[in-house]
């Protein structure tokens, strides 16, 4: 394991956090719940030395061309200048700290604050102050007023394969870093070609961030709780699949191939498991076919990016989850769907189809919100209890695993982020 | 038809749209659909951007019975009931016995634990086209307003 820059361990205004288990297979629900946890995490974790995703290249295109989007729970612009690139700011006003873009998307030469009208380049620069000298001579501001120290707060924006990612922290690695080959080389597979936006969704959860991150690297939980999988006979835990994790175990990628497995052996797998016996057919098919465009085959991929994205690849739908968050016990999930811009008509088609099987409503995931709520309401009157993570074992956390009955990239997430958040249990398996 | 007879039949539809889907007759409720018929969920900031995502897509009638089935069968969501408030409705001839149909709609949902509150606004920009001596529709948009949908979306909106 190497040393991560930019790490202060031990955070003086970090709560105790009484860890049954040094290897995070013991989780004390205090984690989830506390409003002092949650405070760092904005500090020590979104604007600390990680890369957050903040949107895709492609959703601004043209010089001038600005969206806006959340590191945590911190407003951010997001904007192509004039010489191409991009530019990353705080959407809080340098005034009175007021949002400054209101809008969702747009374009514009400079960034306005409707209140008392501060003008903001598009890298954040303060340009103009109204009625900065006053009028005739009377009020004003004083003249030792920098514009220089007031701009909104710029951050460093690295791409990769078309992936824009922000930090806050001098202290970061490299983006190409902070993937490290294993993301590298998956986002290279996945944004080979140029994307483009089919449109998005959003799913607000009344639950902790942290639960999300636990589900998407919960490798097992897809065939119990998205029956629909099972129920039509798509990926199930007797697939070939696996998991991929970077040194850190911060990232996760969960893979699986179809038809990869026995309809029998499932059927009785589970039968023997008592999960459930019966398969159901779609009467129109359509939605669950696979059109193969990876060589690799492979036809499930779940990529989660340490702290706030998630990439998937199921079947044909391909989307960036975004977390957005507005507190301890609530988060918006912002799902951004494309495809490639030389897609057929047919294959466009196709991933609309899809879309069917994930986000809010998705038959394959609509489970995850209530899943994540019911494990917000029970935990928070007991937070020294704690939950298990042992399936796939306990101990040192592997980089492979080559089987789906497994949630240890979950001890992965927490190794890591108590190491951020200086809250690592004595003697810390990772 | 008349129009006023129209108006009325109309009215009839989506109060039985509503009705059936507030007390969990989701077979019935496919029962209103022709089979040429779709069903789409999107969000109105889609719409505004052109862009084509949806939330749920059906294109026929089978792909609606599979969502019924699936929400039966496999999906897994919040324990609640729902209610539907139709407004009145703006109406269109467009010839060979098909209407286009707008309408608001607001969506309530309750916990068992008893607890109400608003889920769903949006409106409905639907196709209905007389079958044989019955109105169905041939196409049922709902366009959400309510575009981050609290928690998920199972039960119809
Ligand atoms: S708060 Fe923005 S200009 Fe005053
Ligand atoms: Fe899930």
């Amino acid at each position: 394991m190497s040393e991560q820059s930019g790490l202060i361990p031990n955070h003086p205004g970090m709560p105790g956090v009484r860890w049954p288990r040094n290897d995070y297979s013991r989780v004390p629900y205090q984690l989830y719940h506390d409003p002092d946890v949650y405070r760092l995490e904005q500090e020590r974790i979104f604007k600390g030395p990680t890369w957050s995703y903040v949107g895709l290249e492609v959703e601004i295109p043209n010089p001038g061309d600005f969206i806006t989007t959340f590191i945590g729970e911190t407003p951010i612009i997001l904007s192509r200048g004039e010489d191409n690139s991009v530019y990353a700011v705080v959407n809080r006003c340098g005034h009175r700290g007021s949002i400054v873009r209101r809008e969702n998307y747009g374009n514009a030469k400079e960034h306005i604050c409707i209140y008392h009208r501060w003008c903001f380049a598009l890298d954040g620069k303060l340009m103009g102050v109204p009625f900065e000298r006053g009028l005739k001579g009377k009020g004003g501001m004083d003249k030792d007023f920098d514009k220089s120290e007031h701009g909104l707060r710029k951050l460093r924006v690295e791409s990769f394969s078309g992936v824009l990612f922000a930090t806050f922290s001098d202290a970061t690695e490299s983006l190409a870093d902070y993937l490290g080959p294993v993301f590298q080389g998956h986002f290279t597979r996945l944004f080979a070609k140029p994307v483009r936006v089919l449109g998005y969704q959003r799913q607000r959860i009344y639950g902790n961030w942290k639960f999300y991150m636990e589900n998407q690297r919960d490798t097992y939980h897809g065939s119990l709780l998205h029956e629909f999988q099972a129920v039509f006979g798509l990926s199930r835990v007797t697939q070939e699949g696996g998991n991929k994790m970077d040194v850190h175990h911060r990232h996760n990628l969960t893979w699986a191939r179809s038809k990869t497995d026995d309809d029998k052996e499932f059927a009785e797998l589970y039968k023997e498991n008592k999960v459930h016996e019966e398969q159901l057919k779609l009467e129109d098919p359509e939605i669950i076919k696979n059109k193969r465009e990876f060589e690799d085959g492979i036809t499930l991929a779940i990529c989660g990016i340490f702290p706030n994205a998630t990439v998937h690849q199921i079947s044909n739908s391909l989307a960036v989850r975004q977390l957005r968050m507005t507190g301890p016990g609530e988060f918006e999930l912002y799902w951004t769907l494309f495809g490639y811009v030389d897609d057929s008509e047919e294959m466009t088609n196709h991933r609309l189809l899809q879309a069917n099987m994930v986000g809010p409503a998705g038959l394959i995931s609509m489970e995850d919100g209530e899943a994540i709520e019911l494990a917000h309401k029970a935990t928070g009157s007991d937070q020294d209890a704690y939950s298990v993570i042992e399936m796939g074992g306990h101990g040192a956390i592997p980089d492979f695993i080559d089987h789906r009955v497994n949630d240890t990239p979950c001890r992965g997430f927490w190794a890591y982020y108590s190491q951020l958040m200086g809250c690592e249990p004595e003697g810390a398996v990772r | 038809m008349n129009s006023e007879a129209t108006m009325h039949s109309i009215t009839n539809l989506l109060a039985e749209y509503a009705g059936l889907l507030d007390e969990d007759r989701l077979e019935e409720w496919l029962g209103l659909f022709a089979e040429e018929a779709t069903y789409q969920v999107i969000p109105r900031e889609n719409v505004a951007r052109n862009l084509p995502a949806s939330i749920i897509l059906c294109t026929n009638k089978k792909m609606i019975r599979d969502r019924t089935v699936s929400l039966r069968e496999a999906n897994l969501y919040n324990l609640h009931y729902d209610r539907h408030f139709v407004s009145a409705i703006r109406v269109n001839v467009d010839g060979d016995g098909v209407y286009s149909v707008r309408a608001n709609y607001a969506v309530y949902q309750t916990t068992i634990e008893g607890s109400s509150k608003l889920f769903s606004v949006g409106a409905y920009h639907d196709r209905v086209k007389m079958v044989g001596d019955r109105l169905l529709f041939i196409q049922k948009q709902v366009i959400v307003d309510t575009s981050s949908i609290p928690t998920l979306l199972a039960t119809p909106l």
